[in-house]
Protein backbone atom coordinates (compact mmCIF):
# COMPACT_ATOMS: atom_id res chain seq x y z
CA UNK A 1 0.00 0.00 0.00
CA UNK A 2 2.78 2.38 0.91
CA UNK A 3 4.71 1.74 -2.28
CA UNK A 4 1.51 2.24 -4.26
CA UNK A 5 1.16 5.68 -2.68
CA UNK A 6 4.79 6.41 -3.52
CA UNK A 7 4.51 5.43 -7.16
CA UNK A 8 1.08 6.91 -7.83
CA UNK A 9 0.72 9.90 -5.49
CA UNK A 10 -2.43 11.22 -7.19
CA UNK A 11 -4.31 8.37 -8.87
CA UNK A 12 -7.21 10.46 -10.21
CA UNK A 13 -4.87 12.93 -11.84
CA UNK A 14 -2.88 10.06 -13.38
CA UNK A 15 -6.05 8.55 -14.79
CA UNK A 16 -7.08 11.93 -16.18
CA UNK A 17 -3.69 12.42 -17.85
CA UNK A 18 -3.87 8.94 -19.33
CA UNK A 19 -7.32 9.58 -20.79
CA UNK A 20 -6.34 12.98 -22.19
CA UNK A 21 -3.29 11.39 -23.84
CA UNK A 22 -5.48 8.79 -25.51
CA UNK A 23 -7.96 11.47 -26.63
CA UNK A 24 -5.10 13.52 -28.02
CA UNK A 25 -3.83 10.61 -30.08
CA UNK A 26 -7.31 9.38 -30.88
CA UNK A 27 -6.32 5.70 -30.78
CA UNK A 28 -5.91 2.77 -28.42
CA UNK A 29 -2.90 1.14 -30.03
CA UNK A 30 -0.42 -0.58 -27.75
CA UNK A 31 2.24 2.10 -28.18
CA UNK A 32 -0.10 4.91 -27.21
CA UNK A 33 -1.39 2.96 -24.22
CA UNK A 34 2.18 2.31 -23.08
CA UNK A 35 3.32 5.89 -23.51
CA UNK A 36 0.15 7.12 -21.80
CA UNK A 37 0.98 5.03 -18.75
CA UNK A 38 4.54 6.36 -18.74
CA UNK A 39 3.33 9.98 -18.90
CA UNK A 40 0.64 9.38 -16.28
CA UNK A 41 3.38 8.14 -13.96
CA UNK A 42 6.09 10.68 -14.83
CA UNK A 43 4.16 13.97 -14.77
CA UNK A 44 2.63 13.56 -11.27
CA UNK A 45 6.09 12.53 -9.98
CA UNK A 46 7.65 15.67 -11.43
CA UNK A 47 5.04 18.12 -10.16
CA UNK A 48 4.34 16.43 -6.84
CA UNK A 49 6.48 18.81 -4.83
CA UNK A 50 4.75 21.94 -6.17
CA UNK A 51 1.27 20.61 -5.54
CA UNK A 52 -1.21 22.56 -3.42
CA UNK A 53 -3.38 20.23 -1.45
CA UNK A 54 -7.00 20.65 -2.56
CA UNK A 55 -10.03 19.36 -0.74
CA UNK A 56 -11.45 16.16 -2.18
CA UNK A 57 -14.92 15.75 -3.60
CA UNK A 58 -17.47 14.72 -1.00
CA UNK A 59 -20.40 13.76 -3.17
CA UNK A 60 -19.72 12.90 -6.83
CA UNK A 61 -23.47 12.55 -7.52
CA UNK A 62 -24.11 16.17 -6.64
CA UNK A 63 -21.12 17.19 -8.74
CA UNK A 64 -22.52 15.40 -11.78
CA UNK A 65 -25.96 16.95 -11.29
CA UNK A 66 -24.34 20.35 -10.84
CA UNK A 67 -22.40 19.98 -14.12
CA UNK A 68 -25.51 19.02 -16.08
CA UNK A 69 -27.49 21.87 -14.53
CA UNK A 70 -24.80 24.37 -15.49
CA UNK A 71 -24.75 23.09 -19.09
CA UNK A 72 -28.52 23.42 -19.28
CA UNK A 73 -28.38 26.94 -17.80
CA UNK A 74 -25.78 27.96 -20.38
CA UNK A 75 -28.08 26.95 -23.23
CA UNK A 76 -31.29 28.42 -21.79
CA UNK A 77 -29.88 31.71 -20.59
CA UNK A 78 -28.05 32.33 -23.88
CA UNK A 79 -31.46 32.86 -25.44
CA UNK A 80 -32.02 35.81 -23.09
CA UNK A 81 -28.67 37.27 -24.08
CA UNK A 82 -29.67 37.03 -27.75
CA UNK A 83 -32.63 39.27 -26.99
CA UNK A 84 -30.51 41.72 -24.99
CA UNK A 85 -27.76 41.99 -27.59
CA UNK A 86 -30.05 42.40 -30.57
CA UNK A 87 -32.32 44.92 -28.78
CA UNK A 88 -31.47 48.61 -28.41
CA UNK A 89 -28.50 49.54 -26.22
CA UNK A 90 -30.52 52.03 -24.17
CA UNK A 91 -32.59 49.25 -22.65
CA UNK A 92 -29.56 47.62 -21.03
CA UNK A 93 -29.02 48.14 -17.33
CA UNK A 94 -25.39 47.12 -16.73
CA UNK A 95 -24.19 47.09 -13.15
CA UNK A 96 -21.43 45.97 -10.79
CA UNK A 97 -22.65 44.08 -7.77
CA UNK A 98 -20.95 42.45 -4.80
CA UNK A 99 -21.92 38.91 -3.90
CA UNK A 100 -20.82 37.93 -0.40
CA UNK A 101 -19.25 34.47 -0.32
CA UNK A 102 -19.85 31.71 2.17
CA UNK A 103 -17.35 29.38 0.52
CA UNK A 104 -13.95 29.29 2.17
CA UNK A 105 -11.37 27.47 0.08
CA UNK A 106 -9.93 28.66 -3.21
CA UNK A 107 -10.94 25.69 -5.35
CA UNK A 108 -14.66 26.02 -4.74
CA UNK A 109 -14.52 29.78 -5.18
CA UNK A 110 -12.80 29.19 -8.52
CA UNK A 111 -15.60 26.86 -9.53
CA UNK A 112 -18.24 29.39 -8.48
CA UNK A 113 -16.53 32.23 -10.36
CA UNK A 114 -16.19 30.12 -13.52
CA UNK A 115 -19.84 29.11 -13.36
CA UNK A 116 -20.94 32.71 -12.91
CA UNK A 117 -18.83 33.71 -15.91
CA UNK A 118 -20.22 30.98 -18.16
CA UNK A 119 -23.87 31.53 -17.34
CA UNK A 120 -24.97 34.47 -19.46
CA UNK A 121 -25.73 37.89 -18.10
CA UNK A 122 -22.96 37.81 -15.52
CA UNK A 123 -19.15 37.91 -15.56
CA UNK A 124 -17.20 37.53 -12.35
CA UNK A 125 -14.62 40.26 -12.12
CA UNK A 126 -12.73 39.94 -8.89
CA UNK A 127 -12.49 38.02 -5.66
CA UNK A 128 -11.42 40.18 -2.80
CA UNK A 129 -9.58 40.14 -0.56
CA UNK A 130 -7.54 37.74 -2.67
CA UNK A 131 -5.57 35.90 0.00
CA UNK A 132 -7.75 36.08 3.05
CA UNK A 133 -6.74 33.74 5.82
CA UNK A 134 -9.32 32.17 8.07
CA UNK A 135 -12.71 33.76 8.65
CA UNK A 136 -12.34 37.12 6.96
CA UNK A 137 -15.43 37.73 4.81
CA UNK A 138 -14.80 37.66 1.08
CA UNK A 139 -16.96 38.79 -1.77
CA UNK A 140 -17.18 38.25 -5.51
CA UNK A 141 -17.44 41.30 -7.75
CA UNK A 142 -19.83 40.53 -10.60
CA UNK A 143 -20.62 42.56 -13.70
CA UNK A 144 -24.22 42.12 -14.84
CA UNK A 145 -25.42 42.91 -18.35
CA UNK A 146 -29.02 43.65 -17.45
CA UNK A 147 -29.81 44.03 -13.77
CA UNK A 148 -33.47 43.89 -12.74
CA UNK A 149 -33.22 43.36 -8.99
CA UNK A 150 -29.92 43.18 -7.14
CA UNK A 151 -31.12 41.28 -4.08
CA UNK A 152 -32.92 38.72 -6.22
CA UNK A 153 -29.86 38.03 -8.37
CA UNK A 154 -27.61 37.59 -5.34
CA UNK A 155 -30.20 35.24 -3.86
CA UNK A 156 -30.31 33.27 -7.11
CA UNK A 157 -26.54 32.88 -7.36
CA UNK A 158 -26.31 31.78 -3.74
CA UNK A 159 -29.13 29.27 -3.92
CA UNK A 160 -28.58 27.85 -7.36
CA UNK A 161 -24.79 27.67 -7.56
CA UNK A 162 -23.20 28.22 -4.17
CA UNK A 163 -25.36 25.80 -2.18
CA UNK A 164 -24.53 22.68 -4.30
CA UNK A 165 -20.84 23.66 -4.31
CA UNK A 166 -20.93 23.76 -0.52
CA UNK A 167 -22.25 20.22 -0.59
CA UNK A 168 -19.64 18.99 -3.06
CA UNK A 169 -16.54 20.27 -1.28
CA UNK B 1 -29.89 13.35 -47.07
CA UNK B 2 -30.46 11.28 -43.94
CA UNK B 3 -31.81 12.73 -40.72
CA UNK B 4 -28.37 12.49 -39.15
CA UNK B 5 -27.02 14.80 -41.81
CA UNK B 6 -29.90 17.19 -41.16
CA UNK B 7 -28.93 17.12 -37.48
CA UNK B 8 -25.34 18.00 -38.42
CA UNK B 9 -26.61 20.85 -40.60
CA UNK B 10 -28.88 22.17 -37.84
CA UNK B 11 -26.08 22.11 -35.26
CA UNK B 12 -23.66 23.77 -37.67
CA UNK B 13 -26.11 26.57 -38.50
CA UNK B 14 -26.99 27.15 -34.83
CA UNK B 15 -23.32 27.15 -33.88
CA UNK B 16 -22.28 29.64 -36.53
CA UNK B 17 -25.20 31.93 -35.68
CA UNK B 18 -24.12 31.98 -32.03
CA UNK B 19 -20.54 32.72 -33.09
CA UNK B 20 -21.86 35.62 -35.17
CA UNK B 21 -23.91 36.84 -32.22
CA UNK B 22 -20.76 37.01 -30.08
CA UNK B 23 -19.10 39.23 -32.67
CA UNK B 24 -22.21 41.41 -33.04
CA UNK B 25 -22.12 41.97 -29.28
CA UNK B 26 -18.43 42.87 -29.57
CA UNK B 27 -19.15 45.57 -32.16
CA UNK B 28 -22.47 46.91 -30.95
CA UNK B 29 -22.42 47.19 -27.16
CA UNK B 30 -21.36 50.49 -25.55
CA UNK B 31 -18.41 49.77 -23.23
CA UNK B 32 -15.78 47.11 -22.57
CA UNK B 33 -17.49 45.45 -19.64
CA UNK B 34 -20.70 44.82 -21.58
CA UNK B 35 -18.80 43.78 -24.70
CA UNK B 36 -17.09 41.05 -22.75
CA UNK B 37 -20.39 39.22 -22.31
CA UNK B 38 -20.69 38.34 -26.00
CA UNK B 39 -17.41 36.53 -26.69
CA UNK B 40 -17.22 34.65 -23.40
CA UNK B 41 -20.63 33.02 -23.67
CA UNK B 42 -22.29 33.16 -27.05
CA UNK B 43 -19.06 32.24 -28.83
CA UNK B 44 -18.28 29.42 -26.41
CA UNK B 45 -21.78 27.98 -26.79
CA UNK B 46 -21.54 28.31 -30.58
CA UNK B 47 -18.27 26.44 -30.61
CA UNK B 48 -19.78 23.77 -28.40
CA UNK B 49 -22.55 23.29 -30.97
CA UNK B 50 -20.00 23.10 -33.80
CA UNK B 51 -17.95 20.49 -31.95
CA UNK B 52 -21.13 18.50 -31.40
CA UNK B 53 -21.92 18.77 -35.11
CA UNK B 54 -18.54 17.43 -36.16
CA UNK B 55 -18.72 14.69 -33.52
CA UNK B 56 -22.08 13.56 -34.91
CA UNK B 57 -20.74 13.75 -38.45
CA UNK B 58 -17.53 11.78 -37.97
CA UNK B 59 -18.85 9.21 -35.51
CA UNK B 60 -22.27 8.44 -36.95
CA UNK B 61 -22.49 9.62 -40.56
CA UNK B 62 -18.95 8.65 -41.53
CA UNK B 63 -18.80 5.83 -39.02
CA UNK B 64 -15.26 6.18 -37.70
CA UNK B 65 -14.48 6.58 -34.02
CA UNK B 66 -13.24 10.09 -33.50
CA UNK B 67 -13.36 11.71 -30.08
CA UNK B 68 -10.52 14.19 -30.37
CA UNK B 69 -12.92 17.10 -30.83
CA UNK B 70 -14.18 16.54 -27.31
CA UNK B 71 -10.82 17.81 -26.09
CA UNK B 72 -11.30 21.12 -27.94
CA UNK B 73 -14.69 21.69 -26.32
CA UNK B 74 -13.39 20.71 -22.89
CA UNK B 75 -10.40 23.01 -23.18
CA UNK B 76 -12.51 25.96 -24.33
CA UNK B 77 -15.10 25.52 -21.62
CA UNK B 78 -12.35 25.51 -19.00
CA UNK B 79 -10.38 28.45 -20.39
CA UNK B 80 -13.17 30.85 -21.44
CA UNK B 81 -14.05 32.01 -17.90
CA UNK B 82 -10.36 32.34 -17.00
CA UNK B 83 -9.69 34.55 -20.00
CA UNK B 84 -12.74 36.67 -19.18
CA UNK B 85 -11.64 37.00 -15.57
CA UNK B 86 -8.11 38.08 -16.56
CA UNK B 87 -9.47 40.61 -19.05
CA UNK B 88 -11.84 42.19 -16.50
CA UNK B 89 -9.06 42.30 -13.94
CA UNK B 90 -6.79 44.11 -16.38
CA UNK B 91 -9.61 46.49 -17.33
CA UNK B 92 -10.37 47.30 -13.70
CA UNK B 93 -6.66 47.83 -13.07
CA UNK B 94 -6.46 50.33 -15.94
CA UNK B 95 -9.75 51.90 -14.74
CA UNK B 96 -11.48 51.69 -18.11
CA UNK B 97 -14.49 53.96 -18.55
CA UNK B 98 -17.94 52.47 -18.18
CA UNK B 99 -21.02 53.66 -20.03
CA UNK B 100 -23.18 56.26 -18.25
CA UNK B 101 -26.03 53.90 -17.45
CA UNK B 102 -23.89 51.54 -15.38
CA UNK B 103 -24.91 51.39 -11.74
CA UNK B 104 -22.91 50.25 -8.74
CA UNK B 105 -19.61 51.78 -9.88
CA UNK B 106 -18.59 52.33 -6.26
CA UNK B 107 -18.49 48.55 -5.86
CA UNK B 108 -15.68 48.37 -8.39
CA UNK B 109 -13.79 51.52 -7.28
CA UNK B 110 -14.31 53.24 -10.61
CA UNK C 1 -27.24 19.75 -49.63
CA UNK C 2 -25.00 19.49 -46.57
CA UNK C 3 -22.20 21.09 -48.57
CA UNK C 4 -24.44 24.01 -49.48
CA UNK C 5 -25.48 24.56 -45.85
CA UNK C 6 -21.83 24.36 -44.76
CA UNK C 7 -20.90 27.00 -47.34
CA UNK C 8 -23.58 29.23 -45.83
CA UNK C 9 -22.03 28.65 -42.40
CA UNK C 10 -18.61 29.66 -43.80
CA UNK C 11 -20.14 32.97 -44.84
CA UNK C 12 -21.67 33.56 -41.41
CA UNK C 13 -18.43 32.78 -39.54
CA UNK C 14 -16.46 34.85 -42.07
CA UNK C 15 -18.74 37.79 -41.38
CA UNK C 16 -18.13 37.29 -37.66
CA UNK C 17 -14.36 37.34 -38.29
CA UNK C 18 -14.68 40.60 -40.24
CA UNK C 19 -16.64 42.16 -37.39
CA UNK C 20 -13.88 41.10 -35.00
CA UNK C 21 -11.34 42.77 -37.27
CA UNK C 22 -13.40 45.96 -37.20
CA UNK C 23 -13.61 45.81 -33.40
CA UNK C 24 -9.85 45.23 -33.17
CA UNK C 25 -9.11 48.25 -35.37
CA UNK C 26 -11.64 50.52 -33.64
CA UNK C 27 -10.23 49.92 -30.16
CA UNK C 28 -10.60 52.31 -28.27
CA UNK C 29 -8.38 50.78 -25.56
CA UNK C 30 -5.76 48.06 -25.55
CA UNK C 31 -8.02 45.63 -23.75
CA UNK C 32 -10.82 46.06 -26.28
CA UNK C 33 -8.35 45.08 -28.98
CA UNK C 34 -7.14 42.14 -26.93
CA UNK C 35 -10.71 40.93 -26.49
CA UNK C 36 -11.33 41.23 -30.23
CA UNK C 37 -8.17 39.22 -30.96
CA UNK C 38 -9.16 36.53 -28.48
CA UNK C 39 -12.57 36.25 -30.13
CA UNK C 40 -10.82 36.00 -33.47
CA UNK C 41 -8.86 32.99 -32.23
CA UNK C 42 -12.04 31.22 -31.19
CA UNK C 43 -13.82 32.08 -34.43
CA UNK C 44 -10.96 30.71 -36.48
CA UNK C 45 -11.30 27.44 -34.55
CA UNK C 46 -14.99 27.46 -35.50
CA UNK C 47 -14.05 27.97 -39.15
CA UNK C 48 -11.53 25.12 -38.99
CA UNK C 49 -14.09 22.74 -37.52
CA UNK C 50 -16.61 23.60 -40.24
CA UNK C 51 -13.94 23.17 -42.90
CA UNK C 52 -13.08 19.79 -41.43
CA UNK C 53 -16.66 18.62 -41.92
CA UNK C 54 -16.70 20.11 -45.42
CA UNK C 55 -13.55 18.26 -46.50
CA UNK C 56 -14.49 15.09 -44.61
CA UNK C 57 -11.14 15.04 -42.89
CA UNK C 58 -10.25 14.88 -39.22
CA UNK C 59 -6.76 16.32 -39.70
CA UNK C 60 -7.89 19.81 -38.74
CA UNK C 61 -8.61 19.02 -35.12
CA UNK C 62 -5.01 19.06 -34.05
CA UNK C 63 -4.56 22.46 -35.65
CA UNK C 64 -7.68 23.69 -33.85
CA UNK C 65 -6.36 22.41 -30.55
CA UNK C 66 -3.03 24.17 -31.08
CA UNK C 67 -4.78 27.44 -31.92
CA UNK C 68 -6.94 27.12 -28.80
CA UNK C 69 -3.90 26.66 -26.56
CA UNK C 70 -1.84 29.42 -28.16
CA UNK C 71 -4.78 31.81 -28.01
CA UNK C 72 -5.41 31.17 -24.35
CA UNK C 73 -1.79 31.44 -23.30
CA UNK C 74 -1.09 34.59 -25.29
CA UNK C 75 -4.23 36.37 -24.08
CA UNK C 76 -3.45 35.57 -20.46
CA UNK C 77 0.18 36.61 -20.93
CA UNK C 78 -0.80 40.02 -22.30
CA UNK C 79 -3.33 40.46 -19.47
CA UNK C 80 -0.62 39.65 -16.95
CA UNK C 81 1.65 42.17 -18.60
CA UNK C 82 -1.04 44.86 -18.41
CA UNK C 83 -1.70 44.04 -14.77
CA UNK C 84 1.85 43.86 -13.45
CA UNK C 85 4.14 45.11 -16.18
CA UNK C 86 5.83 41.72 -16.04
CA UNK C 87 4.84 38.27 -17.23
CA UNK C 88 6.83 35.89 -15.06
CA UNK C 89 7.16 36.95 -11.47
Amino acid sequence: MKSLKKWWPTPIRSLFLFLVWLLLNNSVEFFHLFFGVVLAWLIPQLIHKFRLVQPGMKSPGTALRYGLMVLWDIVVANMQVVRLVVGPNKRLRPAFIKVPLDLKDNLSITFLASTVSLTPGTVSAEVSPLNAGGDEPRYLLVHVLDLADEAELIQQIKERYEAPLKEIF
Amino acid sequence: MSWLEWLVALLAVAGSLFVLLGSVALVKLPDFYTRLHGPTKATTLGLGALVLASMVYFNFVKGELNVQQLLIALFLFITAPITAHMLVKAALHLKLKTSAQTSGKQNADL
Amino acid sequence: MLDLILQGCFCVVGLALLMNLYAAIRGPSVIDRLLALDTMYINSIALLLLYGIYLRTSLNFEVALLIAMLGFVSTVAVCKFLLRGDIIE
